[in-house]
């Protein structure tokens, strides 16, 4: 149920600034993507058209293709609220909702969407994503209790398990690390490993090291100069952009030359 | 989950259905709010229009024969005792606004706001009631006094044969229950802006060695300027409309123009002689009040407006 | 040097402390403006009140003039200050004082079975009567007035703050429903007094038409409370519920909404008890009866604050009484609603497992 991306000459626009220039790649099908770059460069901005959650800010919209497994979310009578059950997303910062418990939390895809669900096939879905998602462990004897009172790690991974409960076929992560401590991150970045296997994962990370351990494919954006739209700059195995990057602006970013 | 993969990303009529339903019916409570001002507006419009224009003797001739002359005493009246409410509240606002942002210590500062918001709750009724029964009888021999040793100001003369309002139901009196009933919207306001001057003006006006005084004088007051005249505006308005303590209160006078705070016949204001006179309406004559709800309605709206125009002003200028 | 530097620091040491009043300054300067006080109340004739009156105005002459003499200017302004706010609050609090106290002193008095359970229809001489009437008359208009104004308010709010959000239309709404809160409730009454006796008549009153004044009052203010709400539930909860293929409709029922409540449910409580309160509107549009009247729709209704102001007009000292009473549930009404809604929002506040 992993499916792979096809980007071809994306172009983003807030209004009438251009975001994100002529960005192409091929994102494959159970593997993990990361997206490096400095500050403001447009990678999240890119990672949110693949489940056209930019359009959420006014006056944001996209030229080119996007093909999720073949079809293009973009064409006229796609419903971005299909797409965006097709593609999860986790946050920056760690968002359960407040009103709900660590259960409702991890079914919210569901119950938002009131498909009713069996009593037996709910419990199903929450140990699932929450193994999934390595937290079941340490949650499953307070399921009943508020998921904002967990740690912040543990929240990340419950927002982690709420995305796959409703089993989409790609997981988009934008920046999961940053609000957290090493010991969550390095969680998290075990939960990632364990997870390709079973989806397509896109990621954006500031974090170079990050990148390099979590990810097969790294793409780099850049600005081509202040004020000038984001674009990407290369996309390579993960392995070769760390050690013999095709761009001399990629190695110099890479090793820390600038940016 | 082979169902879900098979299902084609197209639009589903019914969320479609569902957000153009719920995104219709937020509009319309929206354009509604339009409607029921619009409404207001014009309803007065059609209803007091024949009451712009009558015969002499809906204007309570001969003291006034037209609109015009019916209404101005009350807008006189009107204006005046806001005048009055505000000359006292404002000081004592900005003085327990102090207090509360600046003076009290913390644990003392939230009850004494509580405290405060209370009074905004007391229905204005009950201020009529106590204004009437109470506050009004305890001020004669004040009033008194004042005619006594102050007679000779216009303001304290009291009745032209000598001595003042024998039950205290002056215009005065009505001020000082207004003002009371204003003091807490403007303090609460004020006290809000007072809270929010960035504590770095302040520490840095105390770092230079001023007094807590000289530290709210420059750091405190020059930032909470325009927020202060839009409170103070906003009092205004609520005083302006005020009825039932006016109505209650004052022992009114017909079509009166007089400065005198403490004479047997004072001015009266639009809505309280629109709350006592409604009764005896015939069609022509509650024309007449709503003609004057109409002259009400507008002034207060004016200074409503005023007072957001600062406000709005206020904070463009703060976020540029 | 060090011959120099030591008288130099304890001269430092005698700054700091010299010319500062002692601590106990103001309660000495209390002492001796009492004695003015009682002195000039003595002189010029007058009782406790005006020997008050006197002492604190001796008070605020004494006291910073000591400042002046022994500080210098800008201390005594600063004390005379400190002295003016605290004044202020002392001013402020009298007439809260007599007025809670004169309301139950007088009030509670009346408050029994017959007073809370009868109307004040009369068929026998000396009939006791009560205020029920009254009392039905409030919750039945209160409920009719936050049953038509909660439901546009809250639709109102989620207009401008989800769907409307930067436009010139939402914005004009805003500002709108700020001058809306300003509109002297007379004259709402009159806009519902106009419109009804238009639709059914000159001499149609209803609690229904005092409910539609009311409303026009209660809107603004649910209005301002829940847009205030929603504007604080974090765009992150929006973002995460769009992530999960929720449709924008869903998001705002099932997560905006309830994220919100308890502020929601305590702005409409306070909206509520502002409401509760109000007389002009409903001396115009639902009138005076003596009778328990169930029907929203049709006939004469009486609320209580009508109740007190209509029994005080009357002018006999029974009748005082029985707006004392009334004044008196009015107020406890008032006040339930207000610890109804501190409480309300207390229990509905998102749950975070602290």
């Amino acid at each position: 149920m992993a499916k792979s991306i096809d980007v071809s000459n994306v172009n983003i626009y807030y209004g009438d600034f251009k975001a994100v220039e002529d960005v192409s790649m091929t994102i494959k099908a159970r593997s993990v993507t990361a997206f490096i770059g400095p500050s403001g460069c447009g990678k999240s901005t890119f990672l949110r058209t693949l489940n056209r959650m930019h359009e959420v800010i006014p006056g944001a919209h996209v030229e080119g293709e996007v093909l999720l497994g073949g079809e293009d979310i973009y064409a006229a009578n796609v419903d971005p609220v299909q797409v965006r059950r097709r593609v999860g997303m986790v946050f920056q910062r760690p968002n359960p909702f407040p009103t709900m418990s660590i259960y409702d939390n991890v079914l919210a895809g569901n119950r938002l969407n009131s498909k009713k669900l069996k009593k037996a096939d709910a419990d199903a879905i929450v140990e699932k994503a929450l193994t999934g998602a390595n937290l079941w462990n340490e949650v499953k004897d307070r399921l009943g209790k508020p998921g904002m009172g967990l740690s912040g790690g543990q929240q990340q991974r419950l927002c982690i398990a709420r995305a796959i409960a409703v089993e989409p076929q790609v997981l988009l992560m934008d920046e999961p690390c940053s609000a957290l401590d090493p010991i969550s991150t390095s969680a998290v970045e075990d939960l990632i490993h364990e997870l390709k296997s079973d989806y397509t994962i896109v990621i954006v990370t500031h974090n170079m090291q990050q990148a390099a351990r979590v990810s097969e494919y790294t793409g780099f954006f850049n600005l081509k100069a202040a004020g000038q739209p984001g674009h990407l700059v290369e996309f390579n195995k993960t392995t070769k952009m760390f050690s013999t990057p095709e761009q001399e602006s990629t190695e110099a970013y890479i090793s820390g030359r600038f940016g | 989950m082979t169902a879900t993969t098979a299902e084609k990303m197209t639009e589903t009529p019914s969320n479609r259905l569902g957000d153009r339903i719920f995104s219709g019916l937020a509009l319309a409570a929206g354009l509604s709010i339009l409607v029921a001002l619009t409404g207001v507006f014009a309803f007065l419009l059609i209803r007091g229009w024949q009451g712009l224009s009558q015969d002499a003797s809906f204007y309570d001739a001969p003291r006034a024969n037209d609109f015009l002359h019916y209404v101005w005493p009350l807008v006189f009246g009107t204006v005046y005792a806001a005048v009055i409410a505000l000359v006292i509240a404002v000081p004592l606002s900005i003085g327990i606004a102090l207090v509360i942002s600046h003076y009290a210590p913390r644990r003392l500062a939230t009850p004494i706001a509580y405290v405060i918001d209370l009074l905004a709750a007391v229905p204005s009724v009950v201020f009529g009631l106590w204004g009437i029964l109470v506050f009004a009888p305890a001020m004669v021999p004040t009033y008194g006094w004042l005619d006594d040793h102050l007679g000779f100001i216009p303001l304290f003369a009291g009745n032209e044969g000598g001595g003042v309002n024998p039950v205290g139901r002056t215009i005065l009196t009505a001020g000082i229950v207004l003002a009371i009933m204003v003091l807490p919207i403007i303090t609460s306001i004020t006290r809000e802006i007072f809270a929010q001057t960035p504590r770095l003006h302040q520490e840095a006006a105390l770092a230079l060695g001023a007094t807590r005084w000289e530290m709210i004088r420059y750091a405190v007051f020059p930032y909470a300027r325009s927020g202060m005249v839009s409170a103070v505006m906003l009092g205004l308005g609520r005083a302006l409309g005020e009825t039932m303590a006016v109505a209650m209160v004052l022992s009114a006078g017909k079509s009166l123009v007089t400065f005198n705070l403490l004479g047997n016949e004072s001015s009266t204001t639009i809505a309280a002689n629109i709350a006592s006179n409604y009764k005896e309406g015939t069609p022509g004559k509650v024309a007449v009040l709503i003609a004057t709800g109409l002259v009400l309605f507008v002034l207060t709206f004016v200074v409503n407006f005023l007072a957001r125009l600062i406000v709005a002003r206020a904070e463009r200028n703060t976020t540029r | 040097m060090s011959t120099l530097q030591s008288p130099r620091t304890s001269g430092l040491v005698s700054d700091l402390t010299a010319g500062k009043l002692p601590r106990f300054a103001p309660a000495l300067a209390a002492v001796i403006a009492l004695g003015i006080g009682a002195l000039a109340a003595l002189l010029i004739g007058g009782g406790l009140l005006a020997t008050v009156l006197f002492a604190a105005v001796a008070f605020l002459v004494v006291l910073p003039a000591w400042y002046a003499v022994v500080e210098g200017r800008r201390a005594a302004v600063d004390r005379l200050v400190t002295c003016l706010v605290w004044s202020a609050l002392a001013v402020a609090l009298v007439p809260l004082v007599s007025l809670l106290w004169t309301v139950v002193h007088h009030g509670a008095r009346q408050l029994d079975a017959t007073f809370l359970g009868q109307d004040a229809f009369i068929t026998a001489l000396h009939q006791p009567t009560g205020i029920l009437h009254a009392i039905v008359g409030t919750l039945l208009i209160t409920l009719t007035a936050a049953v038509m104004s909660v439901p546009l308010g809250i639709f109102a709010a989620i207009y401008l703050i989800e769907y409307g959000a930067g436009s010139k239309l939402a914005a004009a709404i805003r500002f709108l429903v700020d001058v809306m809160t300003g509109i002297p409730s007379i004259v709402a009454g009159l806009f519902a007094f106009a419109l009804f006796t238009l639709l059914f008549g000159p001499a149609y009153r209803s609690g229904l038409a005092g409910a539609a004044a009311l409303s026009l009052l209660m809107v603004p203010i649910v209005v301002r409370s829940t847009e205030e709400m929603l504007r604080l539930v974090p765009n992150e909860l929006r973002e995460a519920a769009y992530a999960l293929g929720t449709p924008k409709w869903r998001t705002i029922v099932k997560v905006v909404l309830p994220t919100a409540l308890g502020g929601i449910v305590t702005g409409v409580t306070l909206a509520t008890a502002r409401v509760v309160g109000e007389t002009a509107p409903l001396l115009l549009t639902a009138a005076i009866t003596t009778k328990v009247n169930l029907n929203v729709f049709d006939g004469f209704m009486t609320t209580l604050p009508v109740m007190v102001y209509s029994s005080q007009a009357k002018g006999h000292p029974e009748d005082f009484d029985v707006a004392w009473g009334a004044a008196l549930v009015l107020v406890l009404i008032v006040l339930v609603l207000n610890i109804v809604a501190r409480i309300v929002g207390k229990i509905f506040a998102p749950k975070t497992g602290h």
